[in-house]
């Protein structure tokens, strides 16, 4: 109700006046609070568990009768799974990679799908093909190749193993921004664009100045796309950062968890929810173009 | 298009003249602006180009070509021929890899495909909460996928975690979950259907609420129950939908590899996928790019067929 953008503009499978009558609306509030209260146990507490357990003395988490409330708030945990298990390190990190690629994705996607869409060069469909066509490889397929490519680039051999462009030029390769961007400036009418020519701008000034301030809302959903995916992403990183200190949030998390040196299972929950808690506010900041972005993509298939 | 044809030789600078040659160094002077055109557009593609040539076009045919080498990334490779294959083959690892992820898929199918739609239907008639729903709903799916998994660790410990603490107090039998072999692939469908099925119940719901109301006005008239109406009003309305993303399930759900690796690791036969096997092959134990990239070649050509498949259909609609 309180999202207009969800709310049904049509009548839906069953219909309000059936749901009036007084059998229909016992059952239909019977239902509406049985799937609230399981949707708040499968999806709310999970997170919830997550966050209090990391309040809880070690002690008290590891207890035979687990409490659902801290018996008292402890944030040592946090504490020291911040500082000696040096999550702010990897967090800072995550950040870093996280700006940077989207910086790279967006310049490097935005001029790309400009010139394909407003400028038309020869050889532009193939070329926009070719790009799509990588949506359609698995990431599965290209994983060791593209290791070997990204510890050896062609003609240059550089090796970026280790540095923060094995994650944000192979990042920049993104047929999806691609697509929705082209999309989205080949609906901007090129009167727009020849009236800008006609006082004498160029073609970089009417992407900066005409054609972006136009595209914000698309720039808003790939660029929350761009960092959430960066954030999440656990595959590409544990293999082209392998030394520890380079590494994301993610795989230092697995490497911890995994690491003979014990960490007291309080200080890596506190860890997890460290992770967690950039994402849960994006998606609570954002989520009308996490979730609008979602459905688009739905109806278009 | 033709004019790209015109000249050949740049001729001498013309005068702005009358005839033919005021109209040859008109048609020059197009040439030159097209000419400059495409420069300006392949300056503006160059970085693009470059980005997706050398880490998506050129790893497709490195692949293929590494997968008929031997690699160990110390020597220089060398060309086995079927050999990589032929290794493939013999090893058993390689058969519980596509036993296991065929499993995976399967399992997560049941749930992970039936569960969405199911969820959607319901969300769809309920008129309260809906921001709630939807947000709850998709909260799992933004969360890394590790901090998911390593959750769910935590919930399975057979000893105190939280699921058996819960079949305890409720004087249910516990589980192994993650440690006992057959209970371990179930496990790993669970946490990774309650990580992902966020986004499938929402692209549902979109896909429903774009159904147009006359159609279950019109049903309703004709004497159709709620049954009769998801029946044959919202199940053929919802076919496209449901094939797209049954599709798209099965490609991302045979490339599972967290779930693996981070609870059974990639050693354990009873959970070994073919991308775990794939990591062990390359990066964890024998060090052999050229085995790897054989079977990244199988996947991607299983895949491929459904890859294909997803194409046809959307392609179909698109024209339609």
């Amino acid at each position: 109700m309180t999202n207009s953008a969800t709310a049904p503009a049509t009548r839906s499978l069953i219909s309000d006046q059936e749901l009036a009558r007084p059998r229909n609306r016992a059952v239909y509030f019977a239902v509406l609070a049985v799937t609230t209260v399981l949707f708040a146990g499968a999806f709310l507490f999970p997170l919830y568990w997550m966050a209090s357990s990391a309040l809880e003395t070690p002690r008290e988490f590891a207890a035979q009768t687990p409490t659902l409330l801290p018996k008292s708030v402890h944030t040592d945990a946090y504490r020291d799974a911040w500082s000696q298990m040096d999550i702010a390190h990897f967090f800072l990190n995550t950040a870093w990679y996280a700006a940077g690629g989207w910086l790279i994705q967006i310049s490097v996607d935005v001029c790309a799908a400009y010139a394909l869409s407003k400028l038309r060069p020869a050889f532009g469909r193939a070329i926009f093909a070719g790009m799509l066509a990588s949506l359609m490889l698995p990431a599965a397929a290209l994983l060791v190749p593209a290791y070997l490519t990204v510890s050896d680039l062609p003609l240059l051999h550089l090796n970026l193993l280790n540095t923060p462009w094995a994650l944000w030029l192979p990042g920049a390769a993104n047929a999806f921004n691609i697509y929705v961007l082209r999309r989205f400036f080949d609906q901007i009418p090129g009167e727009l664009l020849d009236a800008a020519a006609i006082d004498g701008a160029s073609r970089l000034q009417t992407l900066l100045r005409v054609v972006l301030p136009l595209s914000r809302p698309v720039l808003a959903v790939i660029s929350i796309f761009a960092v959430v995916g960066m954030w999440k992403d656990f595959l590409w990183p544990l293999l082209v950062l392998q030394d520890p200190d380079k590494q994301t949030l993610s795989v230092a998390l697995h490497r911890l968890s995994t690491s003979t040196t014990q960490v007291p299972p309080t200080e890596m929950i506190a860890g997890l929810s460290i992770a967690a808690v950039p994402m849960i506010v994006l998606f609570l900041l954002f989520q009308r173009h996490i979730l609008g972005g979602l459905s688009a993509g739905a109806l278009k298939g | 298009m033709a004019t790209s044809l015109a000249p050949r030789r740049p001729g001498p600078p013309a005068a702005p003249a009358r005839g033919r040659s005021g109209e040859r160094s008109a048609r020059r002077a197009r040439l030159r602006r097209r000419v400059a055109d495409n420069a300006l557009a392949y300056a503006f593609m160059a970085a693009g180009i470059v980005c997706f040539a050398v880490f998506s076009w050129y790893p497709l045919f490195r692949g293929i070509v590494l997968s008929f080498q031997q690699d160990n990334l110390i020597t220089d490779p060398q060309w086995v021929g079927l050999d990589n294959y032929r290794h493939l083959f013999d090893d058993p690892l390689f058969w519980t890899a596509w036993k296991n992820t065929a499993e995976f898929t399967g399992l997560a199918l049941l749930l992970g495909y039936a569960v969405p739609f199911a969820i959607a239907v319901l969300l769809n008639e309920l008129r309260h909460f809906r921001a709630y729903f939807r947000i709850a709903v998709y909260l799992p799916v933004m969360l890394p996928p590790i901090v998911s998994v390593m959750l769910w660790q935590f919930f399975y410990d057979p000893g105190g975690g939280l699921f058996n603490t819960v079949l305890r107090g409720a004087h249910l039998p516990t589980s192994q979950w993650i440690q006992s072999p057959h209970t371990a692939m179930i496990s790993l469908v669970l946490v990774s259907t309650w990580a992902n099925m966020g986004g499938a119940t929402l692209m549902y719901l979109a896909a429903l609420q774009a159904i147009p109301g006359e159609l279950f006005e019109a049903a309703e008239l004709d004497g159709a129950g709620v049954w009769a109406r998801l029946r044959y009003v919202t199940l053929p309305q919802m076919r496209f939908i449901m094939l797209v993303l049954l599709l798209l399930q099965i490609i991302s759900t045979m490339q599972v590899f967290i779930e693996p690796f981070q609870l059974t690791g990639f050693t354990d036969p009873s959970t070994i996928t073919v991308m775990t096997l794939i990591y062990r092959y390359a990066f964890a134990v024998n060090n052999d790019f050229g085995l790897a990239a054989s079977m990244s070649v199988l996947l991607f050509a299983v895949l491929g067929v459904f890859a294909a498949l997803y194409l046809r259909l959307t392609r179909e609609t698109d024209q339609a």
